[in-house]
C-alpha cells in the first residue's frame, strides 16, 4: 500500500528564505465519486493533515479537505536555513500511517 | 475571556509535536474536533463559524495586502491552481476555501513560527463550478479576507 504514495520533496534556498515545494501521489477521493459499472460510492481518502519540519522545528503545518486536488501539490516558504539543513515532511491521511520524507535543502 | 478554540488547538498542536517521538500525534478526539467540524460544515459561514469562532473578519479588497492569483478560467475544475500572497506580519495562518463547493473549506495552512512565516502559499483545489475563492488569513491574531471569483467550465468535485 504504501509504494503507491509517492512523495517528492524539494526545498531551494534563496537570499535567506527557504522555498518548500512538495508532490504527492494520492488519490484524494472525495467519497462523492461512484464506480461506473456497479455505481457503488468509492470511499473518501484523502490527506488530512501535512507537516513540514526544519532541523525538527515544524515551519508548516496543514489541514487538508477532499477539496485538494488528486495528487496534491504544494509550496510555501519560511525565513531562515542553511545548505545541507533538513526538511522533512510527513502527511497522514485516515487509511495510513505517517508517511515521512526527508530532503536535503540547496543553494540556488 | 476564553481562549479562542483554535488557539487552544494550535497550543495543544505546538506542544504534541514536541513529546511524542519526533512525530506529531494528537490525540485523535481533540484534533478531529477542528478540521472535522469544518470540514463538515456545509456553508461558507458555517464554515468560517467552525473554523474562527465567530471572530471578525476584516474584508481585504487591497491586492498589496492579501492577493489570490488563479486562473481567470479554469478548464478543469479538477485542478485548480491557487497562490495567495499577504504582506501581513506575524502570519499565524492561511485557509483557502471555494464558496460554491459542497465542503467549503480546502486547505488551512498553519505557521507555528510566525516571526519567520512567509506570507505566500501555492497549492492546487478542486471547484464544483465557478464560485468565488476566498482566502482568510491570520495574522497577529487578526483575521482578513480576500475572495476572487474563479470561472469554471468543467466541474470538478467529480459528483
Amino acid at each position: 500500500m504504501a509504494d503507491e504514495f509517492r512523495t517528492r520533496l524539494q526545498a531551494k534556498l534563496k537570499k535567506g528564505i527557504t522555498e518548500v515545494r512538495t508532490k504527492i501521489t494520492h488519490p484524494m477521493e472525495t467519497g462523492a465519486r461512484r464506480e461506473l459499472e456497479t455505481g457503488k460510492l468509492i470511499p473518501a481518502h484523502f490527506i488530512e493533515e501535512v507537516k513540514v519540519e526544519h532541523n525538527g522545528k515544524v515551519v508548516m503545518s496543514a489541514d487538508w479537505s477532499v477539496g485538494i486536488s488528486k495528487d496534491p501539490y504544494c509550496a510555501f516558504k519560511f525565513k531562515g536555513g542553511v545548505e545541507g539543513d533538513t526538511v522533512t515532511l510527513t502527511w497522514k491521511d485516515k487509511c495510513d500511517p505517517f508517511h515521512a520524507k526527508h530532503s536535503k535543502m540547496c543553494v540556488t | 475571556m476564553n481562549l479562542p478554540r483554535r488557539t487552544f488547538l494550535k497550543g495543544i498542536f505546538a506542544t504534541g509535536g514536541a513529546m511524542a517521538l519526533g512525530t506529531s500525534v494528537l490525540p485523535q478526539s481533540v484534533m478531529a474536533d477542528l478540521p472535522e467540524t469544518a470540514a463538515q460544515a456545509k456553508s461558507l459561514s458555517e464554515a468560517e463559524q467552525a473554523l474562527f469562532d465567530g471572530a471578525q473578519i476584516t474584508e481585504i479588497t487591497d491586492e498589496n495586502v492579501i492577493a489570490i492569483k488563479a486562473p481567470e478560467i479554469a478548464e478543469n475544475g479538477q485542478v485548480v491552481q491557487i497562490e495567495v500572497t499577504t504582506n501581513l506580519e506575524k502570519l499565524e495562518s492561511i485557509t483557502i476555501l471555494a464558496e460554491k463547493n459542497p465542503v467549503p473549506l480546502v486547505a488551512q495552512f498553519n505557521f507555528p513560527d510566525p516571526e519567520n512565516a512567509v506570507g505566500w502559499v501555492k497549492t492546487r483545489i478542486k471547484m464544483v463550478g465557478t464560485s468565488d475563492v476566498i482566502a482568510v488569513v491570520k495574522a497577529d491574531g487578526q483575521l482578513y479576507a480576500a475572495r476572487r471569483e474563479v470561472t469554471v467550465t468543467l466541474g470538478g468535485c467529480g459528483g
